[in-house]
């Protein structure tokens, strides 16, 4: 399935989201320069100042590099694959800077991400943002005091962990996954903020398969996605 | 005025220092008699978090390293930022089942058993210059596994790089000639 990504674009701006707005937005200034200037805030990441048509080349890019694998992790499901993304070192550092150009300014202080492939994005955002990073993760993995959430699944149930101490009241977070799906996982990650009386700012994820009705089960938590799969 | 290369010494000194000391152990886990040396409260401290990754980059970025290792799954937390700093790919390696497309797999030994690695078919090439990340060494039997996974497609492993090493686990010798970074020791 080709990546959709004019309804990328709706993705990046900013609505009814709890993200402040962010004055003089720099591609509405630059759309009509063609501006090269990197800036290097952070190891491998030039911010560079992006029009909007730099963006959708960036998001086209990205999109490409996804693999999909048909029938797994059983028949039926196509499986969206962002190893092959991690496999071209411009798209993973696109994939990064778009996150990190949307939340530089929006004073978070942890990035909470999801085991296994949320720990490839999040602590990339987290270094150029100067937030911490938390692992949330499947039970019995950290190793000192956590709390649990659970979530349904199709057949039973899961559990994500968070470590007590981690985040406090009044921390403003965001949650990061490689992709959201049914919302479940994301759900739980949200409460576990909650319940420590963390501000979940909003979920970001690089796909989103919008037939699934994620967004929905997020509630009033805003979610921001770079691309939607079917 | 210290001379340069003392005042390097001295700040890669405070540097680790300050790693070190957001490293939390936390005794009987998994299991009893076991110190865990608990990375999060590293991850929680963004100056002693990016200075870990700064000095993996500042070691490899003019090594021509070309892929990036990282051992699921607190590997895939210190792997991507050295690999995004440097311009490499980065590889996950992952327990059996979790990566979706056709795999390589290594079998290693555990204390009691033995556990498979796997990498995707195609992720590396011969040609590639490859580093291998984890958070830390014990027996290195993982790290092992992830090398032989690494140069059973033809590529050369330039070095492991591990957060903290805990020495008297010889991990090390295991991995025999290859070469093993480490920010910090601990027994």
């Amino acid at each position: 399935m080709l990546a959709t990504w004019a309804t990328s674009l709706q993705s990046l701006s900013l609505p009814h989201s709890r993200l402040s707005p962010v004055p003089s937005s720099p591609s509405s200034q630059l759309d009509s320069l063609n501006l090269t200037t990197h800036r290097r805030s952070f190891p491998g990441v030039s911010t560079r100042l992006m029009t909007s048509s730099d963006e959708k080349h960036r998001i086209e890019r990205i999109a490409s590099s996804i693999r999909v694998i048909p029938n797994f992790p059983k028949p039926g499901i196509m499986f969206q694959d962002i190893t092959t993304l991690l496999l071209d070192p411009n798209a993973f550092g696109d994939t990064v800077e778009l996150f990190v150009e949307r939340y530089r300014d929006q004073r978070i202080s942890v990035v909470a991400g999801v085991e296994a492939r949320g720990f490839i994005f999040g602590p990339p955002i987290a270094l150029a943002i100067g937030a911490k990073f938390v692992p949330l993760r499947k039970p019995k993995k950290l190793p000192g005091e956590v709390i649990s959430e659970e979530y349904s699944l199709e057949y039973g149930t899961d559990k994500i962990e968070m470590h007590v101490g981690a985040v406090q009241p009044n921390d403003r977070a965001i949650v990061i996954d490689d992709l959201i799906a049914t919302g479940g996982t994301l759900c739980a990650a949200v409460k576990l903020l909650e319940r420590v009386g963390a501000v979940v700012v909003e979920c970001a994820c690089v796909i989103e398969l919008p037939e699934l009705n994620g967004r929905e089960k997020l509630g009033g938590i805003p979610l921001f996605v770079l691309i939607n799969r079917a | 005025m210290l001379p340069l290369r003392v005042m390097a010494a001295v700040d890669e000194d405070a540097r680790i220092k300050r790693i070190a000391s957001t490293i939390r152990v936390i005794p009987n886990f998994p299991k009893p008699g076991i110190m865990f040396q608990d990375i999060t409260t590293l991850l929680l401290d963004p100056t002693a978090f990016r200075d870990t990754v700064d000095m993996f980059v500042e070691r490899y970025r003019d090594k021509r390293i070309s892929v990036v290792a990282g051992v699921e799954a607190r590997g895939f937390i210190f792997g991507p930022p050295i690999a995004l700093a440097i311009g490499a790919k980065f590889v996950p390696l992952r327990k059996p089942k979790k990566l979706p497309g056709e795999v390589i797999s290594e079998e290693y030994t555990l204390e009691y058993g033995t556990d498979t690695m796997e990498m995707h078919v195609g992720a590396v090439q011969s040609n590639d210059r490859a580093l291998v990340i984890d958070d830390l060494i014990a027996t290195g039997g993982t790290l092992c596994a992830a090398i032989n996974l690494i140069e059973r497609v033809g590529a050369e492993v330039v070095e492991c790089g591990c957060v903290i090493e805990l020495t008297d686990l010889k991990g090390r010798e295991k991995l025999g000639n290859r070469p093993l970074f480490v920010l910090v020791k601990g027994t």
